[in-house]
């Protein structure tokens, strides 16, 4: 049973989600307690798992006893593990945010354990084909989890989404057919060996990189890819941009991690110094785009998600970077960025049932009518800007001094400017939220809005803004986690 | 000269991958520039058809069997390609349900599949 930790954390929530649907035939309010019980039992496994990566390293493991490298193999190191932790966390942390803020049907918990299924996929997976198909498998569940929205607009987010989501999974499969011809195999380890024999400036192997990136970047929402976010986020019910907003570019972000470090490594990227230097680039135009859009938005939600663009070019940034101290920063930043975002999302669905307020306007005065949720969102906020002692603070700056080491000024000035643009959008809100006069009308807000707040709910979000300060924490744990799993860097 | 003749042989042979880069521009195509939601669906499917014979294309080797082991000795053709994308044809199949029951769910909200249409409604 032990040794088949890794798959089980695969097809324990597949079979939950099939559950609720059986259910449906006789009720069609089973799906919560289904989903709670089965990502229960994930995070059981999670726990286990963790006991065998700290005593043995990495733990990998041959589906179906074909011989590797030629079955499909799952990998579990340092890196995966967060990432998967992270998955079951806040998945437990939205769980108990819909129990009262729905969707209450079966359909939904089947969608959602589905999103869980594929993103712990792509997390262990240690083959690139393999990585498509859980890729489409949380594309296709995030789809219908978008559409799950009552009004229209959901239907037209969630189409535009899966129109670009598709194209961006497409060209991530064509790289995976340049690199099945440079190379001739599927298996990450074993693809990135023969990679080197091939030659790194081979066209197919430079083919496979642009494509297999490119496509991942759709994912990841990076500028000027980033155009399906918006409306996703801000058109699906709020337990669902809080559920994406914190899962699905973050996991996309790690794959883009994992292929560039264990699939094309971090020689690739001296040998073929254009390739650095473009995503570098990418990313860099992402994080000054994303920022600016934000500032200039006047919906709350739509700021958060154009926030999201930025913060994933820093991630991005961080990772291209490659120096220890760099890929550090990146990978605190990405999994802070989780629960920030997830946070922010859950406070502003709170502040908008519980007042009616879903733009910059109508934050103002919301301080006292809202007064945990305002509360939680000003430091998630804070947090977000890297404010010591946030998490934020501390991502940022890992990723600035690794900058700074690798002697890449421009990037030094982006991140720096960058910052000033988040604090510029945040404190904008905050100075809303606490000293100015209300637009809306108390009596108005209660006759429009009306809907209620669970204890719940509130403790999710509040739960959230702790940990934003609380994981700076672990840290230091991470970091050497990481220097035992991803030995080759740039140094 | 002989080089010419090379680069003759070359263009005359790969015609496989005139179809795959015709399919892929194809279908990118449509799927940028048609206002029909349901073309733009469409042009999906050609795109990623375009894909699946670029992997086809791969499998193939001259002169070589099919990979069934009772049909005499090799060389076989490499059947890994092709089980690939028997998955990503249900990928594709499922894509294509998801977008579809998206669109119905469109239409019968907006009452119309032009996407500039739409784009009026929708920011109202």
């Amino acid at each position: 049973m032990i040794e088949h930790l890794p798959v089980l954390l695969v097809v324990v929530p597949i079979i939950g989600g099939a559950v609720p649907l059986v259910a449906s035939l006789y009720t069609d309010r089973a799906g919560w307690p289904i989903a709670v019980l089965t990502m229960a039992g994930h995070a059981t496994l999670v726990g286990l798992l963790a006991e065998q990566v700290w005593s043995d390293g990495v733990v990998s493991y041959a589906v179906g006893g074909f011989a590797l490298p030629y079955g499909i193999e799952l990998v579990v190191d340092g890196l995966s593990l967060s990432v998967v932790a992270l998955i079951s966390a806040i998945s437990l942390g939205v769980l108990a945010y819909a129990r009262h803020a729905g969707p209450h049907e079966n359909t939904f918990y089947s969608q959602f354990l589905l999103l869980v299924t594929g993103l712990t996929g792509m997390t262990v997976t240690g083959d690139v084909f393999n990585l498509y198909v859980f890729l489409e498998i949380t594309g296709l569940a995030a789809y219908g989890l978008v559409a799950s929205g009552r009004a229209a607009s959901a239907a037209v987010a969630a189409l535009k989404y899966l129109i670009i989501g598709t194209v961006g999974a497409s060209l991530y499969l064509l790289g995976v057919g340049y690199a099945l011809a440079a190379t001739g195999t599927l298996n990450m380890a074993d693809m990135s060996a023969k990679l080197a024999t091939v030659g790194y400036d081979s066209t197919l192997v430079l083919t496979a990189f642009g494509l297999m990136v490119g496509g991942l970047t759709v994912k990841v929402a990076l500028f000027p890819l980033h155009t399906w976010q918006p409306d996703a986020y801000a058109n699906s019910p709020d337990s669902v941009s809080a559920f994406i907003s914190a899962l699905v570019s973050t996991v996309s972000a790690y794959a883009l991690a994992r292929l560039l470090f264990s699939v094309f490594t971090v020689n690739f990227l001296t040998a073929v110094p254009a390739a650095r230097w473009a995503l570098i680039a990418v990313a860099s135009v992402s994080i000054v785009a994303g920022s600016a859009l934000a500032v200039a938005q006047s919906n709350v939600q739509r700021m958060l998600a154009y926030s999201s663009v930025s913060q994933f070019g820093l991630v991005i940034v961080g990772f291209t970077i490659a120096t220890p101290i760099a890929v550090v920063g990146a990978t605190v930043h990405l999994v802070g960025h989780a629960v920030m975002k997830g946070g922010l999302f859950a406070a502003s669905g709170i502040i908008e049932r519980e007042t009616g307020a879903d733009t910059v306007g109508g934050y103002a005065g919301m301080g006292s009518r809202t007064p945990i949720a305002a509360g939680a969102f000003t430091v998630l906020a804070l947090g977000m800007v890297g404010v010591p002692p946030a998490i934020g603070f501390v991502g940022k700056w890992y990723i600035l001094v690794g900058a700074v080491e690798a002697e890449i000024w421009p990037v030094v000035a982006v991140v720096l400017l960058s910052t000033l643009l988040t604090l510029a959008y945040f404190a904008r809100l905050g100075e809303r939220l606490y000293f100015a006069e209300p637009t809306i009308r108390e009596e108005a807000a209660v006759a429009d809005g009306g809907e209620s707040v669970s204890t719940g709910m509130l403790a999710v979000v509040v739960i959230a803004a702790i940990l934003a300060v609380a994981l700076t924490a672990a840290v230091p744990a991470v970091e050497q986690l990481l220097n035992e799993t991803l030995p080759l860097l740039i140094q | 000269m002989t080089v010419d003749v090379l680069q003759l042989d070359l263009l005359t042979s790969r015609y496989n991958y005139y179809a795959v880069v015709l399919l892929l521009g194809i279908g990118l195509y449509m799927l940028i520039e048609s206002p029909n939601l349901v073309k733009k669906v469409i042009g999906m499917n050609i795109f990623q058809t375009g894909i699946f014979l670029f992997f086809i294309t791969l499998a193939y080797r001259t002169g070589a069997n099919p990979p069934v082991v009772t049909k005499g000795g090799g060389p076989y053709v490499s059947p890994l390609p092709h089980v690939l994308i028997l998955t990503a044809i249900v990928v594709g199949v499922s894509l294509t349900a998801v977008a579809l029951a998206l669109i119905v769910r469109i239409y019968s909200e907006y009452g119309t599949l032009d996407e500039d249409t739409l784009e009026e409604l929708y920011y109202d």
